[in-house]
């Protein structure tokens, strides 16, 4: 111990002052070290501050501000009294946020338990949602009821990212009235989606899809606005920092009378047919009906499949348009029309006869053209082969007039022509000429073609729309009458378009039309009148019309019409008029699908909305509500 | 009579410096830790989205955690050098009682609930494993024999691997620094310190097998945040574009958007220097850094001056692993270092950590107050 003291002590006294020496340079050492450290995070701070400044400034920005839609609101479609045809309720949808889900699967299967959700539905959802972005609300039902918003309110905290929001959802208050018309919404489907412009769409869920919805889509729709909000890192609103307002859709006046309407409905009761009513100084539609109709309101929301199918299966399908698309033999409807053309045409006067066998044979061919009264109507002029509806008069006629000169002569009364409505999706019908045989039938024109087109069969097929309107430009002499459904477009902004008329006219003489009218005036009021059964007591208007009984089924050579033959291959009856025959407003055609005769079945459905119009007249036009 | 020319050298020529000087307060350093706390009030009332109730619970942690700087300044080193070991000792108890019974918080294994307190033992490593090193290499002077060596390199790092198996690698990485940083200053001669940057480089595959998945992945994210920005590079990138954005000058107190609107997580905690860095620009920044740097520079002076190699080696170690605290916070917010859980010292919100970071000033303190009682 005490030999090793002082050794130790000395090494201790010299490891002190190397100690020293070696600390003090350690220190220096994690001075430099710290500096350089502290020096590097300035350098790294530089560089993310003034160099990255504007690079992360954008980043930012992006980060906290979402650009987002403001659906524009649907504009308004009012009758031609201003009474609501198409409007919308304010609802509740239920809308999820993918971005926010979990397990969305789950939430799905728990929301199942909760609402009433199908199959369907949920389908629905997986298909907009593909084209939603992650973090935007995708709608999952929409309308939900006061029950299901209650319930899910209550249950809203085990649902994070589902949410309620209040949306306006259309409605239509007449429904089944005006379905064929007015058309209906309903949900963006995937295709139609990749159509629309995308900004324009964002927030809305339904576009027309038929009717003057579908057509008018454009200006009902309106212009969105949108707002650039301030989100946080959940995506939910902060503050709004600006905000451009949408602007709404145009309100629709549309020509129809929804009363009219209603009588269009109730008189075609138990029928499928279709019945067109215009004005005939404006061309204004004021009733359009194709029956059966159906409830587009359902449409508005997804109609469940079940339900479309039954629609589609129906064979009476409610769903056709028979009034824009179904397409008929115009019977002896075309008679006045061909009348006309052989007096303009000079083929003969108003009061040369023909007789009448009761059948029609061409020379040289055995072949009889039958007339529908089988003994014939006897030596007939102009005037009672329309009164009576002789066949045999007009498969004269048709062959002297040949089938170049009817085709040129029907087609400036809008046959085998659409007649320009503003409804899409309308049929142009037929009116044949040899051209278009040679064309589509790759066959040359027979003398037969042109005697049975006499009569309004054969190849030509019409729409009851082009019935109407051929009606009201012969009641207009001539006058071409362009129908209409929107008779008023009003915009956010108060402009307002009204309907463009055409001035096109037929050249007529008059007193052929003269002629023609008081032919069609005896249809209803001669004593062999084939719609002689209409007269009503009282009435202070005379109606102009023809009935049609177009064939469905060819009757065979030395056969007998068979009364108890299948409904489906009876003749459909056909009634065109026009009131008051002095000086006309309203025309009016009708088509029985399968009904028998025209006279009987479609003449008294037409006098009932004639008599509508007439002796209640439209008052207050323009009411705005 | 040396002592009493110290003591004279060191009389202050106020009243309040004599009563601070009674209290063994460091006048330079108690300046700049109640500015630091001062700004942490600032940014934390933006950080939290103006809540007071973060404000005051964080008050209370700051007056609480200063009482116990000024009660661990009043005890002589030499008290502390006596209980180095059994604090040490303890504290492995503890961490042992937390891998075997320590509540998961967070993921991660790090607390020990005392019913009324919940506490964390890898905290106090921070300050008992530089302790014991300093009391150890002060008892066993360089150059050291290989069986020395293994202890000192044991003591160091059985409890570094211990809390950064619990796993809280932030902690880990102080506790390691701190450790080290004793055997820096005790003479640790630089051909061993090559030789262990070697061997630590080479060893890096073998470290990352041990790594926790979650571990791995901040530091993957780290390499490239990029890659996953709506994941696990969420942070850095959100963090980054605080940054950015603030600029030269910032957006202004209460103007950070980033933090507001939560695109930044852990924004009042780990990341509050995003947000700082926001609304005060690469000026506060740079303000911030430089009174960091002041405080780092005034903990340098007292180990300086600290005469017993136990007072300088502890002093040394502390003050080098505030740095690596502010180092390796900072330098995760910008995107230069792995995201590891640790918080800004002085600023986050949180009481743990301002606790320990004002003992470790309070034993700083009292070694440089001390110093005349001190046997030579």
């Amino acid at each position: 111990m005490s030999r090793g003291r002082p050794v130790s002590s000395s090494r201790k006294v010299r490891d002190r002052f190397l100690e020293n020496k070696i600390f003090f340079n350690r220190v220096l050492v994690i001075f430099i070290f710290v500096s350089v450290l502290m020096l590097g995070l300035c350098a790294r701070l530089i560089y993310l501050q003034v160099v990255g400044h504007e690079h992360y400034a954008v980043l930012a920005k992006n980060n906290r501000i979402k650009i987002s839609t403001i659906p524009p609101t649907r504009g308004i479609i009012y009758d031609r009294k201003g009474r609501v045809l198409a409007q919308n309720l304010p609802s509740y949808s239920l809308e999820i946020v993918p971005e926010q889900i979990e397990n969305l699967d789950d939430t799905l299967e728990r929301l199942k338990d909760l609402l009433d959700l199908t199959e369907d539905t949920i389908e629905e959802f997986h298909k907009q949602r593909k084209h939603h972005k992650r973090f935007d609300s995708t709608p999952l039902l929409l309308s939900l009821t006061e029950e299901e918003v209650a319930k899910f309110a209550a249950a809203r905290p085990f649902f994070p990212g589902v949410d309620i929001h209040a949306i306006l959802v259309r409605y239509y208050p007449y429904g089944i009235l005006t379905s064929h018309v007015v058309g209906y919404v309903g949900r963006i489907n995937e295709k139609e989606l990749k159509d629309l412009p995308e900004q324009e769409y964002s927030g809305t869920f339904y576009m027309g899809k038929v009717g003057i919805e579908e057509t008018y889509e454009e200006q009902l729709h309106g212009k969105a606005g949108y707002t650039e909000i301030e989100t946080n890192a959940q995506g939910r609103s902060i503050n709004i920092l600006s905000k451009v307002e949408p602007t709404a859709g145009a309100d629709l006046y549309l020509s129809i009378d929804i009363d009219l309407q209603k009588t269009a409905y109730d008189v075609l009761e138990g029928v499928n047919g279709a019945l067109v009513a215009i004005e005939i100084k404006t061309g204004d539609v004021l009733a359009f009906m194709s029956h059966p109709s159906f409830d587009p309101n359902p449409f508005v929301n997804g109609i469940s499949y079940k339900a479309y199918r039954t629609l589609q299966d129906s064979p009476d399908r409610p769903m056709f348009n028979r009034a824009l698309r179904g397409l008929y033999p115009p019977g002896s409807t075309v008679k006045p029309f061909v009348g006309l053309a052989g007096l303009e045409y000079n083929i003969m006067s108003f009061h040369q006869k023909t007789y009448c066998p009761g059948y029609f044979q061409l020379p040289g061919f055995a072949h009889r053209f039958r007339d529908w009264a089988k003994w014939g109507h006897g030596s007939v002029d102009l005037n009672q082969a329309i009164t009576e509806s002789c066949d045999v008069y007009f498969y004269n006629l048709a062959l002297e007039l040949g089938i170049d000169r009817m085709h040129d002569f029907l087609q400036q009364f809008g046959f085998g022509e659409k007649t320009g409505l503003d409804l899409l999706g309308e049929k142009a019908g037929l009116m044949p000429s040899q051209q278009w045989k040679r064309k589509n039938k790759k066959a040359g024109w027979a003398a037969g073609d042109s005697i049975i087109t006499g009569i309004g069969q054969g190849f030509m097929q019409v729409t009851p729309l082009q019935l109407a309107r051929a009606t009201a430009t012969l009641a207009n002499y001539g006058k071409v009458v362009t129908p209409h459904l929107v008779s008023k477009l009003v915009r956010t902004d108060h402009t307002v378009t009204e309907a463009a008329k055409t001035n096109s006219v037929i050249p007529l003489k008059t007193k052929n039309v003269d002629d023609v009218i008081s032919a069609m005036v005896n249809v209803v009021y001669g004593e062999h009148g084939t719609a002689k059964n209409i007269i009503q007591e009282g009435l202070t208007y005379r109606i102009a019309g023809k009935t049609g009984t177009a064939q469905v089924y060819t009757v065979k050579q030395n056969e007998q019409y068979d009364k108890e033959i299948n409904v489906k291959f009876r003749d459909h009856a056909l009634f065109i008029s026009f009131a008051p025959a002095d000086n006309p407003q309203i025309a009016v055609a009708v088509v029985v699908e399968n009904g028998g005769h025209g006279g009987t079945i479609a003449a008294p459905l037409a006098a009932k909305v004639i008599d509508q119009y007439l002796t209640q007249p439209i008052q207050d036009e323009n009411r705005n509500p | 009579m040396k002592i009493e020319t110290r003591n004279e050298h060191f009389q202050s020529p106020t009243v309040l410096g004599r009563l601070l000087q009674k209290l063994h307060i460091d006048i330079p350093l108690f300046i700049l830790l109640a500015l630091i706390s001062l700004l942490s009030f600032v940014i934390l009332y933006s950080a939290s989205n103006q809540d007071i109730g973060t404000l005051q619970r964080q008050s209370v942690r700051v007056v609480l955690a200063f009482c116990l700087m000024t009660a661990l300044a009043h005890v002589n080193p030499h008290q502390l050098k006596r209980y180095s070991a059994s604090l040490y000792s303890v504290g492995m108890v503890l961490l042992v009682a937390v891998l075997v019974l320590g509540k998961v918080a967070l993921g991660a294994q790090r607390w020990l609930d005392f019913g009324f307190f919940r506490f964390q033992p890898s905290e106090m490593m921070k300050i008992s494993a530089p302790m014991m090193l300093a009391w150890y290499l002060a008892e066993h002077p360089f150059p050291l024999n290989w069986k020395q060596q293994a202890i000192a390199l044991a003591l160091i790092f059985v409890p570094t691997l211990m809390i950064a198996k619990q796993p809280d690698l932030g902690t880990s990485i102080l506790v390691a620094s701190s450790g080290i940083a004793v055997l820096f200053f005790a003479g640790l001669s630089w051909r061993f310190i090559g030789y262990s940057v070697l061997l630590f480089t080479s060893s890096l595959p073998v470290l990352w097998n041990v790594l926790h998945d979650y571990q791995r992945s901040r530091v993957l994210m780290f390499i490239n945040p990029e890659s996953d920005p709506m994941g696990r590079g969420y942070h850095i990138i959100q963090s980054k574009i605080a940054i950015g954005s603030g600029g030269l000058s910032g957006k202004g107190w209460l103007g950070s958007t980033q933090a507001k609107l939560d695109y930044l997580p852990e924004s009042s905690t780990d990341f509050i220097f995003a947000v700082f860095a926001e609304e005060f620009g690469l000026a506060g920044c740079l303000g911030l850094l430089i009174l960091y740097f002041l405080v780092i520079c005034r903990c340098l002076v007292i180990t300086l001056e600290a005469k017993d190699p136990y007072s300088r080696l502890l002093a040394g170690s502390l003050t080098f692993a505030f740095f690596v605290y502010v180092f390796v916070n900072i330098g995760m917010v910008i995107g230069i270092l792995p995201v590891v859980g640790v918080p800004l010292p002085l600023i986050s919100y949180g009481g743990t950590s301002m606790v320990t970071l004002m003992a470790t000033f309070g034993i700083l303190m009292s070694i440089h107050t001390h110093k005349k009682f001190l046997p030579h």
